[in-house]
This record gives structure tokens, C-alpha cells and sequence, in this order.
């Protein structure tokens, strides 16, 4: 590898590169790995793979890639994207149980982009950029069109550089029926630098991650500042995968952890490539005195962090330090509860939202969404976003929202109703949420008879409604320090928070299934041939009343019936007809 | 005559006053058979809401009624209901108006023409007299007020009303004979809902009629006259559209009702043909199919023109029943409107065949529409083919009862050039068919 890059440099500079440049762009590749037990006794563990390239992509021509991978590189500059974020997810990430998520993805796949403002076509270029990841990913995003695009206006801000911020050049899509499994992991495992034969990643296999009660993993690529400075720009790729392990069925029943029973591997070396390769235990406690969980090995170091309101602890292994493989091999590390988690242990956390469908009757129907904040003293603001496919009719004169019974006005609406078969409503608010309160938000809806092309193969399944949004900064309890990104990646992108006092959270609420009423799809043929009759008499009747005459009927003289009739009637000695 | 028309007013009112204040007025205004994706109270308000909220109602694909009807109801929201129930007494009182001025036009033709020898010998029992034509207008004014069907669509608070009191007005402005208002009202009405274009016809033949213009396409008179006639149209259905521009300085609107009117994008299930047809269709023919069935409307108008030259006013009713049964969003609004003109052609009971099986067939149709709704959505025990079923029987019954009239009228002409008892060449009965 080096002795590549040391002929790629002498040729470069035996050519006279163009930009009179020092030679290659340096890209580093860190990856991290966060295991954090939750409150009902699962527990989640997070992969992060970054990987920071100090290269302009736009500007430059570049061919040479090592640790960003090829594919995305090539995408990133054909279509002048600036930010693309893709998750595809199975599950649901149980707020009420396991608290906050670190980094929540709507069930399914989503994928929003920000392009930057030289693009002159942008629904062109998202169209071709979803079918261009439907292939890398092997996912079905090709499903995504304009039914399902919407463009919000202020809910997904940029999350890297940006210096213009015109909501036209974003472009947000779910696709909730989206199924995530072996197929969707495997090109995923392929853009990281060493695969999945080292470091972090030989943990990643499917059979173990899959049985699981959330899978989600990600991928999220923007621009960042290269240095203080901020005088040039570098990209950064950072790849998620966040797996909630369950008790009963991976655990069997019994609370005690270890890589090994959940993963089926152990660790034994970092990846070659990698700058930083480095585990993290939560073992943060309510109570200081005693200690919930016991960690073997025993950790080289620990690590606090301010984490969404909270002080954290966290049990660190650096794999790329000498002395973690002295005793054996391979690193398994194992988590031990040594005393059982009482109520004390679970946190609320302080906002968390739940939606559901009511109403009964294949006619009209009603959304409800229910956002809880529960900090004590605080109030703070929310956006929502909530994308409904064009058939649920919505009725924004039904949008009703309730706090404590009184009746709450958002500050900021934007509503652009849905066009049939074109696009989807797309409604944005922001609402004031009081502290310790319940906000219910109901719209009312009705739906619509489709075309019988236009049913999914299994209709009465119902058709998704995708996750709606609601992103928020939510104020911490305790004051933080905003962490250095450079030194704690995971840190500031798992926990982003823009000043001490409060972070941001990006939640997402259940998706919802709908049924729509259905025609009778075996009958296309009956029911022209029906319509086309009942046309026919209307014209038939009036054919005959306009071009006919009315005329006195002469006797005929009888036909062969009535002849036949006569004669019999002569015999019986009646008369005749 | 006018304290008998008053009276049924009050009655009309306090039902529906009644009706508003009752539990039935939610469930009313539920009803796909009143309330159209065209003409839905919920709608209107829909879209003023999303005026509002600074987005225009013609954006999405919820609010398809034209900006006249944002202009009403933007100052009146509130008095809604008074909107209504006024709409619906001054359907019915132009109704009464126009039919009473239409009998004594009757009256003075039959006279004219009896005078004129154009009447068989015996047919004095087929000559109408004043004393049983005195009461028709005031039928004329109930049947449209105490129909339950017309009951339905103002609790409902459907647009359908509205659009029948500019119909109602562009009758009684043809009868009375006035050119300019006729052309106006009949601007407005093609305006509110595209089909009202196929009463051009009768109306020209009726004012052509009263103005002693015969109908020879050779006639100078006759192309002034309709030149004239078409020009007042046209120009005033220019400046109603130029106006609806500066609503919302926008064409929006256009594509948003009358392409929605042509198209049948949405297919909510009604009382007319289309929705099933359409939801069942295969893709290659929708537009084939949809050029189809909306031609299918406005093509019978000429051969009735010329078939009904001189009776223009059955003309009027039978092409209303026409557009009210074959338009893309029917509901029971549109069929009240021309079963209020059957007290006028009373006189034909005594030709009519089927009446009695038609009016069961009709009957039953309305009390099942409700019901196999129901087990549709609500029940899950039924299909839609259920709801198809009704759909088709309704709009057979409606075919067969103007088909039936229609014969009726022909046969009652027949009958009074050619004398009523008809005999054969030997002296027996003769029976009449058509040939």
C-alpha cells in the first residue's frame, strides 16, 4: 500500500501536477464501536466508521481513491452533491423503553441530499442519483419518484459546511415498506477500507445481526472544515450500523453480554488502515456509589462525556495500543450486571413522540400525534414534518393541536397539499412545546378509491404512511462542553450539540398502516361490459325515439304459427285466432 | 297563488332548519350520493383554509370549485346554512315563475294551433285546459323543495344548489324572453359546471320561438338572431373568466375544474358511471375511454334539436336529464333539479308504460344506496360490486323514465294531429308502433 503510494507521488511529480499540490490528500479512517446496555436489559451496540478525506472533490479531477470508497466519490462529484445521508432500517427503535435513540432512523429507507447550487436540474439529479444508490446498495430505492419526494423547508438543515441554504436544492424521501436484510449489508461491508476481514468490522455478520430487534445502518457523507482555519474544504464519510441485541431471544433471558454472544466473533486486531480503532463501554450509573455492570477485561482507560443531558462514563479499549492483546489474542469483552436494575436506572427521556391512526370505516380517518416533553422547568420548540402519500385526502381546516387541554397555535406552517399521483402533502410546524406537558396534534383525512393498476399486489395489507419528523434542541439538564469533533468523532456525531446548554435530537414516530377501500380487481372486464350497457340502452331508447316514426300497425297476415294455430282451432271447432 | 307557494316555502325551511340543528346533518354531508369531490361543503371550506394559510386552494388537488364560489363564501362562512336555504327558495320560486309564464305560452300555441285546424277531430280530451294547468307551477315549486333528494344536498350544504339556482334562473330568463340575461345566466352556468353548454340549444330554439324566427338554415333572420345570441354567450362567459383571473391572478383554476371535470382524475364512488369504469380500466384506454363517455353527454343534443324543433322547452328538460345522469360527478342535487319539471308533463300520464316500475326501481335504488355503502366501508361484508349494482339499477331507472316520457310526449304529438281514436283499414283498434 505504501509502496504504491510512494510511485503514485514520484509519477505525480515527474509529471508536473497540474495544481502544483504536495502530493495525494491525505484521508485518515477511524472506527468505533459504542456498547450501551438499556434500561429493559438489552443492549445497543453502534459501529462507526469514518473516514475523512482532505481532498476537493468538486473542484479537482480525481481519480486516485484509498480509503473513500470509489463508488461514492465518483457519485459525490457527478452530481454535485453536498451532503447525502442514507439509512435503511428494520424496526423500531422503542423509545419508552430503551430512552433515547443515539442516532434514530425512520423504519424502512430514507435518504434526503442537499445539492449544491451549481445543479441546474435537481429532480433530475435526484432521480438518478436514488436509482444509482438502488444499485450500490442493492435496496429498491428506484421506487423513489416525485409520490414520494417532498422538499422541506426547515427541518433538515444542512448537517456539514453549507453556506447556502436555498430549501429548493434538498431532497428528503422514505420509503417505509422498505425491507433491510443480508443483501443490503453486504455492499455496505464492501465501502469500508478493510472490509469485513479486520478491525471493528469482522463483527458485522449477518446471521447475528439480523436477530435482532433493530438494525439500522447508514450512510452519511458532507463536507467539513479541514483544519480551525476552515480555509478548505474536506469530506467525510461516516458509516452507522446501530443493532439492539434482545434479551430473550439472543440473550436467553439471562442479562450478561459479551462480543462473543452477541456477535459470534471476538476482536483480534484493529484495522491496518485505521488511525484510531477504539471500543466503548457505557457503564455509566445513577447512583455513584455502587456500580451497575462489571466489564472484563478490565478497560486501559475511561472516558467521560456530557451525552444528551447526561454524564456518561464510558469503559475504553484502544485495540491499536500494544498492551490490550498481551493476555490473549483476542478481545472479548463481557458486561455483567452485579446488582438487578431497579426503576432508578430508567430515564425518561425528554421528548419522545408516538402517532397513530384512528377512526373507523374504509372512508375517512384521523392521524394523531402525541409529543411528550418531560423535562420539569423547560419549554422548548419543535418542528415536525410530516409527509402523507397524496391518496389519504388530508384536511389541513382539521388540524387541531391541544396542550393540556388549551388549544396551540404553531408559530411557523408550511403545508403544500398533495397533487394526485404527482406529490405527496407535506406539512411543517413548529410548536411550542410547555415543560411536563402532552401535545396532541389530529388532522382528519379520507381515502381514496385507487385505480386497480395502482394496488400493491397484496392490497389489503394497507398501504404506509412513512414516519413523520420531529427534530428538536432539546435543553440538557447539566451543562456540557461541546466536545472536539477531531478528537471525539463519535462523541460529536453521535451527540451532536451546538452549545453547552442544549443538543440536538432528530426522532422519528412509528410508521402507520392504512387500508384503502378496494374494487373488485377480478372483475375489469365485467364491469366495461356492464357500464358500456347500461350507455347502450340510454342510446338505444333515444335511437329509437328519434329516428322512428310512429305508425298504425297493419294486421299482418299471420305467419306460420298462426296459421298452424288456426287449424287446430277448426278441428276443436273453436275460432279462430 | 302566491300564499300556497309561501306556505310550502316556510314548510321547506323549517325541515330544513330542522335537519340542520339535528344529529343527521353530519351523516348528510358524509354521503358520497350528495356530496361530490366537486361540489363537497368540506372542500369549500378546505380551501379557504388554505387560502388562509397563503397557499392556493387551486395548488393541491382538494378544491375544484370555480373562484365565484370563493368570492360567496369568503364574507358569508358564517351564514352558511342562511346561504343555502335561501338558494334553495329562489330555485323554486324562478321555477314557479318560469313555469307560469310557460303555461300561458302553452296555452296561447294550442289555441293557435287549434285554431289553425291542426288538430285532429277527436282529440278533445287531450286539449289542456287552464283550470287543470293552474296548479302546475306551484307543483312544479314543491316537487323541487320537498325533495328529499333536494333536502339532502342543502343540509349537506353541497354547491349543487347553487348551481341549480343559476340553471333555475337562465330557465326562467329563456322563458321570459330576454336575450342578454339569458346569455348570462347561461354563462354562469357553464361557468359553475361545464355541461350546462348543451342547453345553448334549447335556448336558442325557445327565444327563436318567441321572437316568431323560424328554424331554416337558409333563414337570414335565424342566423342573426343566433349569432347574436352566441356572441352575448361567449362575451359574457369571457369577462366571468377574465374575472375569476384577478381572484388569485393566477389561470390556476382552469385546469384545476374544468381539467378535473374533463379528466376524472378522482375516482370517489358516486351515484354516476364513471368511477367504477374508471377504476377498472386499463391504463392503454383511460384517455380513449374518458374522450368516450364525455362526448357521450354532449352528442345527443343535436338530434334532439332537430328531432324537438318545436318543443323546446321538453327539449330543455330532456337534455338537463341527460347531463345529470351521464356528467363525470353526478349526485342527487342534479337529478332533483329536472325531476322537478315532471309536474309539467302530467298530462303525458296517461302514455306513460312504465312509470310505476320505474318510480319502485328509483325508490329502492335511494334507500340502498345508504345501505350497501355501509356494508362496503364501514362492515367490510360487502364489495364494491354491491354499490356498482345500485349504481347502474339507479341510472337504468333514470334512462328508462326519460326514454318513457320522452315516448309519451311523442306519442300524445301523434295522437293530436292524427286523431286519438285510430282505426285500421276494417274497423278494429289500431295499435300504434314505431317504425
Amino acid at each position: 500500500m505504501a509502496g504504491a503510494g510512494a510511485a503514485v507521488l514520484g509519477l505525480l511529480l515527474l509529471l508536473g501536477s497540474p495544481g502544483g499540490s504536495t502530493g495525494p490528500p491525505r484521508d485518515s479512517l477511524r472506527e468505533e464501536l459504542l456498547l450501551s446496555p438499556l434500561p429493559s436489559g438489552d443492549l445497543a451496540a453502534t459501529f462507526q466508521f469514518r473516514a475523512r478525506w482532505d481532498s476537493e472533490l468538486h473542484r479537482e479531477g480525481v481519480s486516485h481513491y484509498r480509503l473513500f470508497p470509489k463508488a461514492l466519490g465518483q457519485l459525490i462529484s457527478k452530481y454535485l452533491v453536498r451532503e447525502l445521508h442514507l439509512s435503511l432500517t428494520q424496526g423500531f427503535w422503542r423509545t419508552r423503553t430503551w430512552g433515547q435513540p443515539y442516532l434514530q432512523a425512520p423504519a424502512g429507507a430514507e435518504l434526503w441530499v442537499w445539492f449544491q447550487d451549481s445543479v441546474t436540474d435537481v429532480d433530475k439529479a435526484w432521480k438518478e442519483l436514488s436509482n444509482i444508490l438502488s444499485g450500490i446498495f442493492c435496496a429498491s430505492l428506484n421506487f423513489i419518484d416525485s409520490t414520494n419526494t417532498v422538499t422541506p423547508t426547515a427541518s433538515f438543515k444542512p448537517l456539514g459546511l453549507a453556506n447556502v441554504t436555498d430549501h429548493h436544492l434538498l431532497r428528503y424521501a422514505v420509503l417505509p415498506r422498505e425491507v433491510v436484510c443480508t443483501e443490503n449489508l453486504t455492499p455496505w461491508k464492501k465501502l469500508l477500507p478493510c472490509g469485513s476481514k479486520a478491525g471493528l468490522a469482522v463483527l458485522l455478520k449477518a446471521e447475528r445481526l439480523f436477530h435482532s430487534s433493530y438494525h439500522s445502518q447508514a450512510v452519511h457523507i458532507r463536507p467539513i472544515c479541514r483544519d480551525a482555519s476552515c480555509l478548505s474544504v474536506s469530506w467525510e464519510l461516516r458509516q452507522t450500523l446501530t443493532v439492539v441485541f434482545d434479551t430473550f431471544s439472543v440473550g436467553q433471558g439471562k442479562r450478561d453480554w459479551s462480543l462473543f454472544k452477541m456477535f459470534s466473533r471476538t476482536v483480534t486486531e484493529a484495522c491496518p488502515l485505521a488511525s484510531e480503532s477504539k471500543i466503548y463501554v457505557d457503564i455509566s450509573s445513577k447512583t455513584q456509589e455502587n456500580e451497575l455492570l462489571e466489564v472484563t477485561p478490565l478497560p486501559l482507560s475511561v472516558h467521560e462525556a456530557p451525552v444528551q443531558g447526561d454524564r456518561r462514563t464510558y469503559a475504553v479499549y484502544d485495540l491499536l495500543s500494544p498492551s490490550l492483546f498481551n493476555v490473549s489474542r483476542s478481545l472479548n469483552v463481557q458486561l455483567k450486571w452485579k446488582r438487578p436494575q431497579d426503576s432508578l436506572d430508567l430515564s425518561t427521556p425528554v421528548l419522545h413522540a408516538q402517532r397513530y391512526v384512528s377512526g373507523y370505516g374504509l372512508q375517512t380517518g384521523e392521524i394523531s400525534t402525541l409529543i411528550y416533553n418531560t423535562h420539569p422547568y423547560r419549554a422548548f420548540p419543535v418542528i415536525l414534518l410530516e409527509t402523507v402519500p397524496w391518496y389519504l385526502r388530508l384536511y389541513v381546516h382539521t388540524l387541531v393541536i391541544t396542550t393540556k387541554g388549551k388549544e396551540n397555535k404553531p408559530s411557523y406552517i408550511h403545508y403544500q397539499p398533495a397533487q394526485d399521483r404527482r406529490r405527496p402533502h407535506l406539512l411543517e410546524m413548529l410548536i411550542q412545546l410547555p415543560a411536563n406537558s402532552v401535545t396532541k396534534i389530529t388532522i382528519q383525512f379520507e381515502r381514496a378509491l385507487l385505480k386497480w393498476t395502482e394496488y400493491t399486489p397484496d392490497p389489503n395489507h394497507g398501504f404506509y404512511v412513512s414516519p413523520s419528523v420531529l427534530s428538536a434542541l432539546v435543553p440538557s439538564v447539566i451543562a456540557m462542553k461541546a466536545e472536539d469533533a477531531e478528537q471525539n468523532p463519535l462523541f460529536t456525531s453521535l451527540f451532536p450539540s451546538s452549545d453547552g446548554s442544549s443538543y440536538f435530537v432528530r426522532l422519528y414516530t412509528e410508521p402507520l398502516l392504512v387500508n384503502l377501500p378496494t374494487p373488485d380487481f377480478s372483475m375489469p372486464y365485467n364491469v366495461i361490459c356492464l357500464t358500456c350497457t347500461v350507455v347502450a340502452v340510454c342510446y338505444g331508447s333515444f335511437y329509437n325515439l328519434l329516428t322512428r316514426t310512429f305508425h298504425v300497425e297493419e294486421p299482418s297476415r299471420g305467419g306460420l304459427a298462426k296459421r298452424l294455430a288456426n287449424i287446430i282451432r277448426k278441428v276443436r271447432g273453436v275460432p279462430p285466432l | 297563488m302566491a300564499a300556497p307557494l309561501v306556505l310550502g316555502i316556510l314548510v321547506a325551511v323549517t325541515v330544513r332548519a330542522v335537519l340542520y340543528r339535528s344529529s343527521l346533518a353530519g351523516f348528510i354531508s358524509e354521503r358520497v350520493e350528495v356530496a361530490s369531490p366537486l361540489n363537497a361543503w368540506k372542500r369549500v371550506v378546505e380551501g379557504l383554509a388554505l387560502l388562509d394559510l397563503g397557499v392556493s386552494p387551486y395548488s393541491g388537488d382538494v378544491f375544484h370549485e370555480t373562484p365565484l364560489i370563493i368570492y360567496l363564501f369568503h364574507f358569508l362562512i358564517e351564514y352558511s346554512e342562511l346561504v343555502f336555504m335561501i338558494t334553495d327558495v329562489l330555485t323554486a320560486v324562478a321555477l314557479y315563475l318560469a313555469v307560469q309564464d310557460f303555461n300561458k305560452v302553452v296555452f296561447k300555441k294550442q289555441k293557435l294551433l287549434m285554431e289553425l285546424d291542426q288538430y285532429a277531430s277527436d282529440v278533445a280530451e287531450l286539449i289542456r285546459t287552464p283550470m287543470e294547468m293552474h296548479y302546475i307551477p306551484l307543483k312544479v315549486a314543491l316537487f323541487y323543495l320537498l325533495n328529499p333528494y333536494t333536502v339532502m344536498s342543502c343540509v349537506a350544504k353541497s354547491t349543487c344548489a347553487i348551481n341549480n339556482t343559476v340553471i333555475a334562473f337562465f330557465i326562467l330568463t329563456t322563458i321570459k324572453g330576454s336575450t342578454l340575461l339569458s346569455a348570462i345566466f347561461l354563462a354562469l352556468a357553464t361557468y359553475q359546471s361545464l355541461y350546462p353548454l348543451t342547453l345553448f340549444a334549447p335556448a336558442l330554439l325557445y327565444l327563436l320561438q318567441r321572437q316568431f324566427i323560424p328554424v331554416k338554415l337558409k333563414s337570414k333572420g335565424f342566423w342573426l338572431y343566433t349569432t347574436q345570441y352566441a356572441a352575448l354567450y361567449l362575451c359574457s362567459l369571457m369577462v366571468i373568466v377574465c374575472l375569476s383571473f384577478f381572484l388569485l391572478n393566477s389561470w390556476d383554476f382552469i385546469p384545476s375544474v374544468y381539467g378535473f371535470i374533463l379528466s376524472v382524475p378522482d375516482l370517489t364512488p358516486n351515484i354516476g358511471l364513471f368511477w367504477y369504469f374508471f377504476a377498472e380500466m386499463f391504463e392503454h384506454f383511460s384517455l380513449f375511454f374518458v374522450c368516450v363517455f364525455q362526448i357521450n353527454v354532449f352528442f345527443y343534443t343535436i338530434p334532439l334539436a332537430v328531432k324537438l324543433k318545436e318543443h323546446p322547452i321538453f327539449f330543455l328538460f330532456v337534455q338537463l336529464a341527460i347531463i345529470s345522469i351521464f356528467k363525470s360527478y353526478p349526485t342527487v342535487g342534479d337529478v332533483a333539479l329536472y325531476m322537478a319539471f315532471l309536474p309539467l308533463w302530467s298530462h303525458l300520464y296517461r302514455f306513460l308504460r312504465n312509470i310505476f316500475i320505474l318510480s319502485c326501481v328509483l325508490i329502492a335504488c335511494s334507500l340502498l344506496f345508504p345501505v350497501l355503502w355501509h356494508l362496503w366501508i364501514y362492515a367490510g361484508s360487502a364489495n364494491s360490486n354491491f354499490y356498482y349494482a345500485i349504481t347502474l339499477t339507479f341510472n337504468v331507472g333514470q334512462i328508462l323514465l326519460i326514454s318513457d316520457y320522452f315516448y309519451a310526449f311523442l306519442r300524445r304529438e301523434y295522437y293530436l294531429t292524427h286523431g286519438l281514436y285510430l282505426t285500421r283499414k276494417d274497423g278494429t283498434e289500431a295499435m300504434l308502433v314505431l317504425k
